[in-house]
């Protein structure tokens, strides 16, 4: 939202670079006390800020580490061990890169799972949606090929898993024949993999910070919704961004650090799969070939579906699908606080996600409860997966009865505490 | 009715204060690490010093070995080449005025880097216009002693810390 | 907001215990290792040195012999309380062929404290060779190799727990109708029951430097402490910066919860809404 008043610095210095390069009225308008935000957002707005946290984290800890790091399969394993071992706080560094990867996606599947919820997608939001789901997908990426570097048995496996996944499209004409070993530079995962893993790795985050900037640019246009869902209607409705939500982040960003440490220093192997510290062996395949956790649910659909090229459809399409959310859902009030049926569903919707999660690293041979396989409750849950977007949600927005908002952000304000 | 500004004005406030200094303290040290990892590390360090076997030297001989990958001088200096040095101990051209006997332990064993001290290329030996070393980078003359004594480096070749364990081993670094 | 809150614990609870159930590579096809106290596990995990001097000792004087540990150098030994001129007198033990003399002929030379334990075998293939086609791992990250960390603590096994349970896990024969490969040897832990290594320890076969009894509990223990501390060395360093980054953090962040209390104090409640203006 466009702030109220121009930012004019006292200072006659800070004054003479202000006129040259706005810097500071563009950081005050933006994040400063300038920038004026909804006044009743709660701690799932908090995730937003986390989630560029995390960006920067993994960015600083990456170039770090890249000083030291050797992309040769011959040495890439031990190049790694001599972080831990012989690098001054190597150990520490590749702990905080390794579970910033894990903190990332938590925190960007909350602060995605948030938008659901309170209607975040919905108009005018829509592009600033779509960037987040590129964003996701970029994150994506970036992830698997950053778990490939350290050359383990799983680093090298899933990469042979992921890339064989487009030896499926193998009946485009022209390129369809040589794309995966187009991908590889060879006729297995190897040496060239390695190198053009380890530059598009260094690369991607740069794009993510790109399209982070036009996420919070695309966001600043309509400004935040909040948990009410409905619109600002007046300037009370409102509050600067500084101090309160830089002090409400800055809080929120204590607790999250603090849950970080507990995976750098205590549990740091505990999100990842102890077959990576075997070093690669392209002769032998490890009993269980499982990616990294935030991988899972896709992976799980991924299985459910009997067909090779049509498991891959649905496991992109599975994320595809998130482009359509703004006309699939056709409620015309946000936030599910209002729409109690809707809100049944969507935490159906994550538990199944979990669900999915859980399938996703079992064999789908395995037993589970009723004698039926995991396979079964995959297709099940992955029918769930798309069924809510498909079927539950176009029906459940436009037909559910939902209960009465309030007139205004200010005005819920104020009958929260009469009540009080 | 209060304003925003009130708000950001109670800068004052001991809580404000005491969060600040501990958010400083926290920012300081997780970018200690940052700067640190850029250090030698553990594996480099190890090979900080080195023994050397002096015994195959002969006199009037020289020999190069390399320490922390950069080159050592070690010379069995003749008893005419001692008392060379120790001649122009009081020239009045010393650059960088020092006497043989701050240079070396025992006189016949000259131990010193053999990187120069303008821009770091590696002196030749037995050259130059002093019966010592000389640079060809940019024309540095060094004497039988390692001090400059012509040319634009402007000290002597620099002599580490290193120590006998024997008479036919030493230990530099 | 409170209805949100349980069902978030919710979800994170069921999320931390459906990431931890998955197999373990180790124990699948055979027995669950028991768990065993080790002075390194826990927030408050310390290296026990003694027992760790005493596995380096059963390392090369059993182990050394198949199993290579290319990524330890002798420096590192340090961590068990060795000051410099023991870890001399250990590195000067070994020879290394990676010198050339006058004439380009290798020569070979005596270790020094910068070098890494050396390979028994040339290459795979002679490891191989010598060992019926097997190959005998590396040790340098095989404790974390063999780890399955769970939520539950039960269903938790330590690297450790699964070495003691090998070392200690072979039967004399195999049980009644189990068909055991030529070459192979039974034991309770191993995937399939059937393992290519023959029992590597026995009551007494080394005599510990410290006196300690060398039974072959003893010795699985501190050959599993050793290789801990060979796949982690910063354990004990990382365990204690935690405790200090995560009580700091608690306090910062309660100072954080009050400044943020205090700069909301006045209009938290609407306090500055006018509702005339509304």
């Amino acid at each position: 939202m466009a702030s109220d008043k121009k930012y004019e610095p006292t200072n006659p210095t800070l004054k003479w670079v202000e006129d040259r390069l706005p810097i500071m009225g563009f950081v005050y308008n933006a994040v400063g006390a300038g920038y004026h935000v909804p006044r009743n957002l709660n701690y799932w707005w908090n995730f937003g800020v986390l989630a560029g946290f995390m960006m920067v984290v993994q960015i600083v800890t990456g170039i770090v580490l890249a000083m030291h790091y050797i992309p040769d399969i011959t040495v890439a394993f031990d190049s790694v061990q001599h972080i831990r071992r012989d690098v001054n706080y190597g150990w520490l560094l590749q702990a905080v890169h390794a579970n910033g990867a894990s903190m990332f996606f938590v925190v960007v599947y909350i602060h995605i799972l948030r938008g659901f919820y309170f209607g975040s997608y919905k108009s005018p939001r829509e592009i600033l949606w779509f960037l987040g789901i590129i964003i996701y997908l970029i994150m994506m990426a970036t992830g698997f090929m950053g778990y490939v570097l350290p050359w383990g048995q799983m680093s090298f496996w899933g990469a042979t898993v992921i890339t064989n996944f487009f030896s499926a499209f193998d009946f485009i004409p022209f390129i369809g024949d040589g794309l995966v070993e187009w991908l590889w530079g060879g006729f297995a995962v190897d040496q060239p993999t390695l190198n053009r893993f380890y530059s598009l790795h260094y690369l991607l985050p740069f794009v993510l910070v790109g399209v982070v900037i036009l996420h919070i640019w695309a966001l600043h246009i309509p400004g935040s919704t909040n948990p009410l869902g409905i619109d600002v209607k007046g300037p009370q409705d409102k509050i600067p961004f500084h101090p309160y939500y830089t002090a409400k982040d800055a809080f929120g960003l204590g607790v999250f650090i603090i849950f970080f440490s507990v995976f750098i220093f205590y549990i740091p192997d505990f999100l990842g799969h102890p077959d990576n510290y075997i070093e690669a062996d392209r002769l032998k395949t490890p009993a269980h070939i499982v990616p990294e956790w935030y991988y899972l649910p896709f992976y799980a659909i991924l299985r459910a579906i009997p067909d090779k090229l049509l498991g891959i459809v649905a496991m992109f399409g599975s994320i595809m699908i998130l482009f359509a959310m703004p006309w699939l859902d056709g409620a015309r009030i946000r936030s599910m606080r209002f729409r109690p049926l809707s809100k049944f569903f969507f935490w159906i919707f994550v538990v199944n996600g979990l669900f999915l999660g859980y399938l996703g690293q079992i064999s789908p041979d395995d037993i589970l409860a009723f004698g039926w396989t995991a396979l079964t409750y995959a297709q099940i849950a992955t029918f769930y997966y798309f069924a809510y977007f498909l079927v539950v949600m176009p029906l459940v927005s436009r037909m559910e009865t939902t209960k009465p908002v309030p007139t205004s952000i200010a005005a819920a304000v104020l009958d929260a505490n009469k009540k009080g | 009715m209060t304003t925003h500004d009130d708000v950001v004005e109670e800068r004052r406030n001991f809580l404000y204060i005491a969060t600040g200094a501990a958010g400083a303290v926290a920012a300081g040290a997780a970018v200690w690490p940052l700067i640190d990892q850029m250090n030698p590390s553990k594996d480099v360090l190890a090979l900080s010093s080195i023994e050397v076997d002096i015994s195959v030297i002969a006199e009037g001989e020289s020999a190069v070995f390399l320490w922390r990958k950069n080159p050592v001088f070690i010379r069995h200096r003749t008893a005419e080449e001692i008392a060379r040095a120790i001649a122009d101990d009081n020239a009045e051209d010393l650059i960088d005025p020092q006497t043989d006997a701050e240079r070396i332990q025992k006189p016949e064993w000259l131990v010193m880097s053999g990187v120069c001290t303008h821009f770091g290329c590696i002196p030749l030996d037995q050259q130059g216009d002093f019966g010592g070393w000389f640079c060809p980078c940019h024309g540095s003359h060094y004497d039988i002693s390692g001090r400059i004594r012509k040319g634009p480096a402007p000290s002597n070749l620099p002599v580490m810390d290193y120590v006998f364990l024997d008479d036919s081993t030493i230990k530099i670094g | 907001m409170k209805n949100i809150n349980i069902k978030g614990l919710l979800a994170t609870i069921v999320t931390a215990a459906l990431l931890s159930s998955g197999a373990n590579a180790a124990t699948e096809g055979a027995m669950h290792p028991e768990k065993h106290d080790y002075t390194s596990t826990g927030i408050f995990g310390k290296f026990d040195i003694p027992s760790l001097q005493r596995g380096l000792q059963v390392y090369t004087e059993v182990c050394a012999a198949c199993h290579s540990m290319d990524l330890v150098a002798f420096r590192t030994l340090e961590d068990l309380g060795y000051n410099e001129d023991e870890i001399k007198a250990i590195a000067i033990e070994y020879e290394y062929e990676d010198t050339f003399d006058d004439d380009g002929e290798l020569i070979s030379r005596p270790g020094t404290p910068a070098d890494y334990f050396p390979a028994p075998f040339a290459n795979e293939k002679a490891a191989r060779s010598a060992n019926g086609g097997s190959l005998p791992p590396d040790f340098s990250t095989l404790i974390k190799a063999r780890e399955h960390l769970s939520f539950f603590p039960w269903a938790t096994v330590y690297g450790e727990d699964y070495v003691v349970a090998l070392m200690t896990g072979y039967h004399d024969e195999a049980p009644e109708g189990f068909e055991l490969t030529e070459g192979l040897y039974y034991n309770d832990y191993f995937t399939d029951y059937a393992i290519a290594m023959a029992p590597p320890l026995f009551d007494d076969f080394v005599e510990y430097a410290d006196g300690t009894p060398a039974t072959v509990e003893q010795m699985s223990y501190d050959v599993a402490n050793f290789m801990a501390w060979a796949s982690d060395p910063t354990m004990q360093e990382r365990k204690e910066m935690g405790l200090r980054v995560i009580l700091f953090m608690i306090v910062l962040s309660i100072l954080l919860y009050f400044t943020n209390k205090r700069v909301w104090r006045k209009i938290k409640k609407g306090q500055d809404i006018d509702p005339s203006q509304l």
